[in-house]
């Protein structure tokens, strides 16, 4: 594809506006956070021009954004931020994306480095065994289609019901866990179908376990809030979404959005943009389902941690509390909110589309936890398996112009297909062995499609959205063992 | 965005061909070739499961018959892998020859023929989990037909 040719004026060394003069269509400019090097690489995906695609969408406030991790999607760009009046805009499955509230939740233990080394494979065995993952993986769980109805509606509670997790998880998880307004009989049968067998697994693709050594604290104040005291403990970061009940409520309102296009003479640049008048049954319907997929997700997230204390528990012979398994937060990449935010100094009800974006409220706001009140939400942002991953918070300066918006991980630079040319599995596993990183999949030569060399740098990343002020970075952490499916 | 031709795969060596796979940053596409549209959707379906499977060590042991509907040609042939893709997902069925029934511009009817999925004889490629509307094109000229669609997996 050729490079993207489009203007794009620098505001300062970390935002790049896209004028709204650029495309007849655009109702609000596009915002860039970038620095200078990345560009060039965005500009080659031609990932502005989705961006540019996004500022078309009935509605729109104050900028389509961009975050730094930003790579070419399917109408939106992974990476995107979109916000949508309530009263006129719409809302767009793509703008959420096929794996709905994919996200992450990092627990802390009190172990360290010294003390897990010597049985990482052990611990790693245990934790592949106890946590089903893999293509076409089923849980442990056995989910009758009643309780696939609770359990929509219940989100991650529906799981602490039954004894797999605590009543503090749910405190430290986006929403609580749950997100309001779900409606299973929005939910086709053949969701139902998929999503029964796969509550409680990790998946395959992108999706990983992962056992983690704090190398580095940014700021100590924050990091003990969260339980994070020293380099070298042990975190455990968990990273998979709603499977194929989230791929199919997608696909299901995807269709329906078609039909809305043309029912309510929408115009747009990409047919993947499909959407629908927010206030339109179109749109609450889809909105209604996508709840109870988010729901999916959390409840995914809550057993996969209990397994995890579970495993822990059984290899180092104390219980989780023992062993100071606390959650310290979960997070969604891939939602629609209805939220508050100041437009052009006024109070607006939106519709936040983070598609490969992070909520990053600030300290005070009355949706980031108490334990978190003073210091800001938890930002998770996991990177690749060869490199780091890092724990941030929210600011007040995302908040006023992020719409309470961060990054949301490394962001691919090589296709799979790319990634698998020009590396093969079995030395990668070898390579990560050599650095003293544990792996265990279930496809060795599906490895390579995940490899480092097919990211960018998490660190740049970082530094972007950390010098650009809309999150501050707490603490960072390198793998030690890592599961993928 | 990065498109390189991964591979062509000929139906039958020396003859025309049925499909090419083509890389997406996130994901996967495929370009699928016919004389006509019934031949198109067919050589789609093949496509989609040369992706996740090796077709060749996939027997007709089993048939589908399969209807879809959607809203126009174009939609009706992502509505069509979609159909497929819920297949292999719920019902773990594995399919290589896809005989096109019928087809209007917004209905197909097709039997299908596979296999369920044995671990022990199977290799599992990749798990396709949709067929997307994204950069969708359907093309018909004098010579045949062509379309290009993204798969996310």
């Amino acid at each position: 594809m050729a490079r993207w040719q489009g203007q794009l004026i620098k505001i300062d060394d970390y935002r790049w506006k896209i004028p709204e003069n650029y495309k007849t269509g655009m109702r609000v400019p596009g915002l860039i956070y970038a620095s200078k090097e990345m560009l060039e690489s965005m500009r080659e995906e031609q990932t502005p021009e989705q961006v540019a695609n996004v500022a078309f969408l009935p509605g729109i406030v104050s900028y389509s954004l961009a975050m730094p991790d930003i790579h070419w999607g399917y109408g939106f760009p992974i990476g995107g931020v979109a916000a949508m009046d309530i009263k006129d805009g719409v809302i767009s499955p793509g703008g959420v994306g096929y794996d709905i509230n994919c996200g992450v939740r990092l627990l802390r233990t009190s172990l360290s480095e010294a003390e897990v080394r010597p049985r990482i494979n052990e611990l790693i065995n245990a934790l592949f065994l106890n946590v089903p993952s893999g293509l076409g993986s089923e849980g442990k769980i056995k989910v009758s289609q009643k309780e696939m109805n609770q359990l929509m509606v219940e989100g991650a509670r529906w799981a602490v019901k039954r004894g797999l997790g605590s009543e503090e998880d749910l405190d430290v998880t986006e929403e609580g866990g749950c997100l309001s307004g779900a409606d299973p009989s929005k939910i086709s049968d053949r969701a139902v179908k998929r999503g029964m067998p796969q509550a409680g697994t990790l998946g395959s693709g992108n999706h990983f376990l992962e056992i983690q050594v704090v190398k580095e604290i940014f700021d100590s104040h924050i990091a003990s809030i969260m339980g994070i005291d020293e380099i070298g403990q042990i975190l455990v970061l968990i990273h998979t979404g709603s499977r194929g009940f989230g791929h199919q409520v997608c696909t299901d309102h995807l269709r329906i959005m078609e039909g809305a296009v043309s029912k309510y003479g929408i115009k747009l640049p990409d047919r993947q943009l499909a959407c629908a008048p927010i206030n339109s049954s179109e749109g609450k319907d889809y909105l209604a389902a996508m709840a109870c997929a988010a729901n999916y997700a959390w409840v995914n997230r809550q057993c996969i941690a209990h397994w995890v204390r579970e495993s822990f528990s059984k290899i180092f012979g104390k219980s989780p509390e023992k062993l100071g398994m606390r959650q310290i937060y979960d997070v969604a990449h891939n939602i629609a909110k209805i939220e508050e935010h100041i437009i052009d100094g006024h109070k607006l009800k939106v519709c936040v589309h983070r598609k490969g974006a992070t909520r990053a409220f600030p300290a005070g706001h009355e949706d980031t936890p108490r334990r978190y009140k003073e210091v800001g939400q938890p930002v998770l942002v996991p990177g690749d398996m060869g490199r780091c991953s890092f724990v941030a918070v929210g600011t007040q300066k995302a908040m006023s112009e992020s719409f309470g918006s961060t990054c949301h991980g490394a962001g691919r630079v090589l296709s799979r297909g790319a990634a698998k040319r020009s590396m093969k599995g079995s030395d990668i596993a070898r390579e990560l062995e050599s650095r003293g990183i544990t792996i265990k999949a279930g496809s060795i030569p599906s490895l390579a499609e995940e490899a480092s060399q097919a990211y960018k740098d998490i660190t740049e990343v970082m530094d972007v959205v950390h010098q650009a002020g809309i999150s501050k970075k707490v603490a960072m952490a390198i793998p030690m063992g890592v599961i993928k499916g | 965005m990065e498109m390189l031709l991964l591979f062509l795969y000929n139906g039958l060596r020396g003859m025309k061909k049925t499909f090419e796979i083509i890389d997406h940053t996130a994901d996967v596409g495929i370009i699928a070739y016919g004389a006509d549209v019934e031949e198109l959707f067919s050589n789609a379906a093949l496509a989609l499961f040369s992706l996740i499977t090796e077709p060749e060590s996939v027997e007709e042991k089993l048939h589908l018959d399969l209807q879809v509907s959607s809203e126009d040609r174009d939609s009706l042939l992502v509505e069509w892998l979609n159909e497929l893709i819920y297949f292999f997902d719920v019902k773990h069925i594995l399919l290589n020859r896809f005989d096109i029934d019928s087809l209007t511009h917004n209905q197909l009817k097709a039997t299908c023929y596979g296999e369920d999925f044995d671990p022990m004889k199977h290799k599992i490629k990749i798990g396709v989990k949709a067929a997307t509307y994204h950069m969708l094109k359907l093309d018909r000229s004098g010579a045949g037909c062509k379309a290009q669609i993204i798969l996310d997996i």
